[in-house]
This record gives C-alpha cells, structure tokens and sequence, in this order.
C-alpha cells in the first residue's frame, strides 16, 4: 500500500495526481469467509481492521447494502468523549479516547481529532452537585475531568448567555478536556483502506438477504450477490439490527428512532470546545469549515426513515437560542437523519448470541461515533476468542433478563421518552 | 410534520402529542405466576419493524386521550387511528 506523506503528496503532484493508487478495492464475493461483517460503516470498518490487525485473521468480508460509511458514521456530530460514571462504560469509552489519540498516526490517515475539550453546562446547585460526582467518579477511572466555576466559562464561551435575564443561567459546568472531535469520514475511510490492505475485502452493494444457520450453528449468508459461506458472522448494522436479527428469529432489546442534525451556514471562528446544554438536550461545535453543528434530541417514534419532522429541530434550536442567543442570527445550512438503534437502558450490546458463530454488535443509541475504535476493538476480540474483552464483558444481551442494566442516565426503561 | 387524527378531537399537528411506543404489548396479568423471561420481554424486547406498526399515541396537549395509530415507519405515512379499546 502507498503511503500517504508530504513525499507522496509532491510525488503525486509532479504526474497532476493521476497515479495515485485506489484507496480500496471493488473485490467479487468469495465462496467462503472465515469471518463475515455486515454493514460497512465504521463499527463493521473498524472490526475488520482490528481482526487483521490484532487477531491476525484476514479472510474477512465486510458486506455493505449501500456504500461504505453511509449510515451513521456519515450523519453523526463528530463527537468523543468518555466523561461517564459507570465504570463499565468509564473504562470502555476511555480506552477508546486512547486508540483516538494516535488513530491518524496508526491508520496513516489523518482523521483529524481534536481533542478541543467537551462542556456540560450546568444550570442549578444541583446539578453542579451532580456533575463534580461524575467528574469524580471519572477520576477514579483515570479519566481527566475538571470543574468549570462560571467566571471560568465567561471567558472560555464568551457568546453563551450569561445575562441576567437568562432563563437557565449557567452556574459552572463539567469538562473533559481530551474530549472534541474527529473528521467523520476520515475514519471510516481510514479504517477501509487499512483492512482492505491486509486482505480483507470490502463488498459494497450487497444485501443479506437471509442466514444459514444448522443445528444451532451459522454456515453461511444469504446475499443478493449470491450465498457465502461464512464460519463467523458478526452484525454492526446499528439502526437495522432488529431486522437482520428477524432472519435469525431473535427479538431484541432496542427499538428504531430517527434522530436529527443540522449545520448553519459556516461564520468566523466563535466556539473553541464542544458544548453541551445541561437543561435540556443540545450541543454543538464549530467545524474546521465553521459551520455550527448542532443535534438534540430524537423525533420520539419509531422510525427507519432517515429522516425527520420539523417540530424536533424547533425544539432543539430553541435550547441552542437559549445557550448561544446569537445563533438566532444564523441560516440553516443543511438538516439530516440517522436511525439510531435505541437500547433499553441506553448501553451498548456487544456479545455472542444463542447461535454459535453469531456475534452482535447493537444498541448504541446516540453514542455510536466516539465508540468507534473501541467498538470494532472489542467485538474483533469478542469474535475472534469467542468470548467478550473484559472491556466489553458488562455489554451482554442477557443483562436485561438478569437485571444488570447499565443506566448511566438512572432513567430506566425507554431513556428517548420524555 | 405529522398530522395525526385524534379519534376524538380530528386531525391535528403532531406538537399536541406525545408518543407511547409499541401497542401490541400487553401486560401479564395480575395475580397470575409470571415467568422471568415473560416479564422481560414485556418490558423490554420489542418487535421493531420496518413499515406497518401499531403504536400508542398521547393527546396530551389537547383531550389527554390515549389513541392507537398504525403507521409506517419507514415513510411516516399515517394509515389509520383508533379509539384503544377498538380494533384498529
């Protein structure tokens, strides 16, 4: 594989950027794979590259219905952090802020992280007393936290509201600061050019259409490019887990929503870190284009569309008015939606199933992005040993039955509602 | 936006609802032995389809009546709307 550097760059400059090499290949489907991925986004991207890498198993396809990171990893806020209290997700996301740190140097591909700091404001007594538990319990787990008083945020985030007429005037706030962002696309480009590198080969316009599965074990696929035999199978469909999951006869913990993004026009720089609302659900941060982009919450039914309704995006903007009351001045530029696979306590699942060679992957509600690495880390393992990292040894299916949530929220059930 | 028809009150616009998930499930019943894995799965496993689903609605902003819908998941169209305790 050519490396990309400045040598390539001006190399590739003197032949007029003709000759570079393509990034991956368009392979037909074998007869057979040792291990099968369905969905090429960047959880099925970064599983196969992991596998190759660390499990050193390379006959691996990555079937994608549509074209490589075109579901969610292309529709997301581009945010990482790992500022949660449970220790299972604590040290799960923390790992994975490690594999961000030197993502660009170990795929040769710069996908752009930005460790720019991520902000939770806090708007009462109380939830200041909430957030420095959190920031503590994030310590313990060695995970930087620190304290914002709200002279501090005045001059971190001049332009949020600190007016006295404020409906939810900012008290202080929480900080990760190796928290930010990452380029979207970069990393699943980054991770398909890597794995396609040591042989894995990405299949993309290729539905599963089926499984073949005998006496509790899965022999193969059905795809329409055709049947592939396959001795492991693992599923990183994210919003379309429930269906794939129909075909094997298995009823899940998560439902389907669609929730929305959107970017203004793009201004001069204005906010350095990724802030986050503490009296409702928004947050934003600016791209290197400077657009504001900015999410909230879901549309609240269940959706496979894609797409939302207006009176969500009202909703959310209306709480990034009352945080930045200059955004009210902005253009909408564009407006998206993904399909979030909405868990039951809001945790991942990352386990093996009833069927022996099937492996799930699921449930990441709004949080799949910064969990990349360590998603496709974790389940590479869990396939390959077959047996859960004792990263991801808390994120089983059963946990529901046995009554092990993992309800970082302390909300319950249906964490979207309300 | 959704215009969903409130059984009672006509079509109205989806601000005055609020949504309340999956309408085929249905609680064990009282005073009855129920099983761990039947528990579970009414609180937490959920069919999920793509297309046709039958869902509670909320009319929370207006007649505060609860309501079934079916409606498509994957294109949002509204197929029909019912009082609860007809079939839909």
């Amino acid at each position: 594989m050519q490396k990309y550097s400045i040598f390539s760059l001006i190399k590739n400059a003197l032949s007029n950027h003709q000759n570079w090499e393509v990034a991956w290949k368009d392979p037909e489907p074998k007869k057979e794979y040792d291990v099968v991925i369905i969905g090429g986004g960047g959880h099925g991207l970064a599983t196969a590259y992991y596998l190759a890498k660390e499990h050193k198993i390379t006959n691996v396809a990555i079937l994608e219905k549509g074209w490589i990171g075109g579901g969610n990893v292309g529709r997301n806020t581009t945010i990482l952090r790992s500022n949660y209290m449970w220790d299972a997700n604590g040290l799960f996301y923390e790992h994975g802020m490690k594999l961000w740190e030197n993502l660009s140097q170990e795929l040769n591909y710069n996908v752009m992280y930005s460790p720019r700091g991520i902000i939770n404001l806090a708007h009462s007594d109380a939830q200041l007393n909430a957030y420095s538990r959190r920031g503590n319990s994030m310590r313990l787990n060695g995970i930087d936290a620190a304290m914002l008083g709200r002279e501090e945020l005045k001059k971190m985030i001049p332009f949020a509201d600190f007016s006295k007429s404020a409906r939810f005037p900012i008290f202080g706030g929480l900080m990760q600061p190796r928290g930010g962002t990452a380029r979207h696309d970069a990393v699943a480009w980054g991770y398909a050019r890597q794995a396609d590198s040591m042989g894995v080969d990405i299949i993309q316009h290729c539905e599963v259409t089926g499984f073949e599965v005998q006496d509790g074990k899965i022999m193969g696929v059905q795809t329409s490019r055709g049947n592939i035999k396959a001795k492991k199978v693992g599923l990183c469909v994210a919003g379309s887990t429930s269906l794939l999951a129909e075909k094997l006869n298995m009823k899940l913990p998560i439902e389907s929503h669609v929730l929305q993004a959107c970017v203004s026009e793009p201004v001069k720089p204005f906010l350095d870190h990724v802030v986050t609302f503490g009296a409702g659900h928004f947050y934003c941060s600016q791209s290197d284009k400077g657009e504001m982009v900015m999410g909230g919450d879901l549309d609240g039914y269940n959706s496979y569309a894609q797409r939302g309704n207006l009176p969500t995006l009202q909703h959310v903007l209306s709480e990034g008015v009352a945080m930045f009351p200059n955004l009210s001045r902005l253009k909408m530029l564009r407006t998206w939606g993904g399909i979030m696979d909405m868990s039951m306590d809001g945790s991942p699942i990352i386990d093996k199933t009833h069927i022996a060679g099937v492996y799930l992957n699921c449930g990441w509600c709004y949080g799949g992005f910064k969990a990349t690495p360590v998603s496709g880390w974790t389940f590479a393992y869990t396939i390959a040993q077959d047996r859960p990292h004792e990263l991801n040894s808390k994120f089983k299916l059963n946990r529901f039955n046995k009554g092990r949530l993992i309800d970082e929220k302390g909300v319950g059930t249906k964490t979207w509602i309300g | 936006m959704l215009e969903i028809k409130c059984p009672y009150c006509g079509k109205r616009s989806q601000n005055e609802f609020s949504y309340g998930g999956d309408a085929n499930i249905k609680r064990p019943e009282l005073g009855k032995e129920v099983s761990d894995r039947e528990w579970d799965d009414f609180v937490y496993f959920r069919k999920n389809p793509r297309g046709m689903h039958l869902e509670l609605w909320h009319h929370v902003a207006g007649c505060r009546q609860w309501f079934k819908v079916s409606r498509d998941t994957s294109t949002h169209e509204i197929f029909k709307t019912s009082k609860i305790n007809e079939e839909l």
